[in-house]
């Protein structure tokens, strides 16, 4: 059962073509992420699913409905949290609630709602004077008041402190785990893997690839790294001959050992008993999804 | 319509939360005829057609709180909740796009109406002000104007690329209509020459026509006032329709 089908979705302003070509499906009760650097094409393939936007092309379903012809039956069962979406500084969180609950056939009743997003307390508080955090609860909250089957979040965690944005991954697994559909989008590499079953990598409008996090960082067959501090240069020959290293790099005191394989970080210990070289801060660098995009890509994500 | 009636509450309530815009629809005015009232109080005067101060003071004042609200409150208020990206958020919900800006309007609409009913009642209470016209008649003159410069109001919140222009282009566009068309100053008052200006402008005929309903003349005596406000209200809203942006 398909949540989301998305065949061929193109999307220009002007000259520019923000979505060109993306074609994928979303499975129903999983958290889909769409990644990639700003201006990749998220934000308007998200608003042409959610039906803010009209596609130059392609076919889209969301829940079975065509976002442009039945928008209107459609929002009824999606929630929305947009990017640059607001509230008026002056209403309040009950009242916001209240209004946005009214706009439903089946609200669920919302005061739980508030509890369990940690904003009970604030019920009359002003929009505007709560925090960045806890706008964005609020505005999630919004986008739960119609007991959604699918939930829309673009940029999530965008602006939010470490902290704050660990509360809001908590927050989208369990809205995963009430058996809705998450359909998320982010640029942060860190988040998609934290929190997707499945991450569709985009860039310049177009889908480079789509997995799950696992899967794509271990389709790169990349090397891990273990990474130590020494007091002087050591003689990299013993470790050259270790089974599955491929390169020893030193600069200062800080060594690199790049290589594959199980097993690999406790031969490299042993060698370094054996060859009696004291070390500190020894630890190993497996690689994420970063380094998935910038092999797919040839660049770093920019911030 | 779902939800219409809890989002006109909302609208309201955010509405009376604004102190300027509170200030200039519900107290300015009458301030200005308590001020006023004090200095000439509202004795019958051959000047003013054997009318006091107080008497024509009420009904052109009627006009002075439509201007704010159309070319302040209005185009303001709608182009920052744009920009913020309200008018986005409410979109992404199964509420018609109509009922969000009939919503505005009404809760526009019932604040013009308080100030108006506040401002009687000073003039009323305060002065006893003379009212020899007809309530229905009245209601009837001050909706159509009221309806004609929302509309404007919406153009210029349409056409303002940002609350900030939108706010600006307003105030420049109110303070001729304020004090050249009789809204403040009364236009017997007025130079001749700014007279003739003054039939330019939009709110000299609310002031006509509020002021002519309120001593009980008949609308058949102000069809060019109708026309006029029936012809900026159809042109405004065939304005606001193709111009108005959620984003």
């Amino acid at each position: 059962m398909q949540a989301i089908t998305i065949d061929n979705l193109a999307k220009s302003y002007g000259t520019v073509r923000a979505v060109d070509g993306v074609s994928f499906e979303v499975r129903s009760g999983e958290i889909f992420g769409m990644v990639g650097p700003n201006g990749a094409g998220k934000t308007t393939t998200i608003e042409c699913l959610e039906g803010l936007r009209r596609p130059d092309g392609g076919k889209i379903r969301v829940l079975g409905l065509d976002p442009q012809r039945q928008g209107y039956e459609l929002r009824e069962r999606i929630g929305v949290q947009l990017q640059e979406g607001s509230l008026p500084d002056r209403l309040r969180v009950g009242e916001a609630m209240e209004v946005f609950s009214s706009f439903y056939r089946k609200p669920i009743t919302w005061p739980p709602l508030l509890e369990l997003i940690g904003l009970a307390d604030k019920s009359k508080a002003a929009f505007g004077k709560l925090s960045g955090g806890q706008k964005q609860r609020l505005l999630i909250a919004l986008a739960l008041v119609n007991d959604p089957e699918l939930v829309f979040l673009d940029e999530l965690t965008t602006g939010l402190d470490p902290q704050a944005r660990r509360a809001m991954w908590d927050m989208v697994k369990g809205i995963r785990d009430k058996g809705k559909t998450v359909f998320l989008t982010t640029h942060y590499m860190e988040e998609a893997e934290h929190l997707c079953d499945r991450v569709a990598i985009i860039d310049r409008g177009i889908i480079v690839a789509l997995d799950s996090p696992q899967n794509l960082v271990a389709a790169l067959e990349a090397e891990n790294r273990v990474v130590f501090s020494v007091k002087e240069k050591i003689d990299a020959a013993p470790f050259k001959k270790i089974p599955g290293v491929t390169r020893v790099e030193q600069s200062e005191e800080r060594v690199i050992i790049y290589g594959k394989g199980d097993g690999l970080l406790v031969r490299i210990v042993m060698a370094l008993e054996s060859g009696r070289i004291r070390f500190r801060d020894l630890r190993t660098e497996q690689p994420n999804l970063d380094d998935v995009f910038i092999a797919l890509t040839g660049k770093e994500m920019r911030d | 319509m779902r939800g219409l009636g809890k989002l006109i509450l909302m609208q309201i309530k955010l509405y009376i939360r604004e102190p300027v815009a509170t200030f200039f629809t519900v107290i300015f005015a009458p301030m200005l005829l308590v001020l006023f009232g004090a200095i000439y109080g509202n004795k019958p005067n051959p000047f003013f057609g054997g009318r006091g101060t107080i008497d024509i003071s009420v009904p052109s004042y009627i006009a002075l709180i439509i201007i704010s609200v159309g070319f302040m409150g209005i185009p303001i208020a709608t182009a920052a909740d744009r920009e913020a990206g309200v008018l986005r958020r409410f979109r992404t919900t199964p509420l018609r796009p109509s009922a969000y800006i009939f919503s505005n309007i009404a809760a526009y609409y019932l604040m013009t109406l308080v100030g108006v009913i506040v401002l009687v009642i000073v003039g009323k209470a305060g002065y006893g002000m003379r009212f020899s016209g007809n309530i229905l008649s009245c209601w009837l003159g001050f909706t159509l104007a009221v309806l004609a410069f929302f509309a404007m109001g919406y153009v210029v919140a349409s056409l303002a690329p940002t609350a900030r222009i939108a706010q600006a282009v307003g105030m420049i566009l109110a303070f001729p209509m304020m004090f050249l068309g009789g809204a403040s100053i009364p236009m017997e008052v007025l130079p001749q020459s700014v007279r003739n200006f003054g039939r330019f402008i939009p709110s000299s005929h609310v002031v006509t026509l509020m002021r002519g309903l309120w001593i009980g003349e008949s609308w058949t005596k102000h069809l060019t006032e109708a026309a006029v406000l029936g012809g900026v209200l159809i042109l405004g809203m065939f304005l606001a329709a193709r111009t108005f942006r959620w984003e």
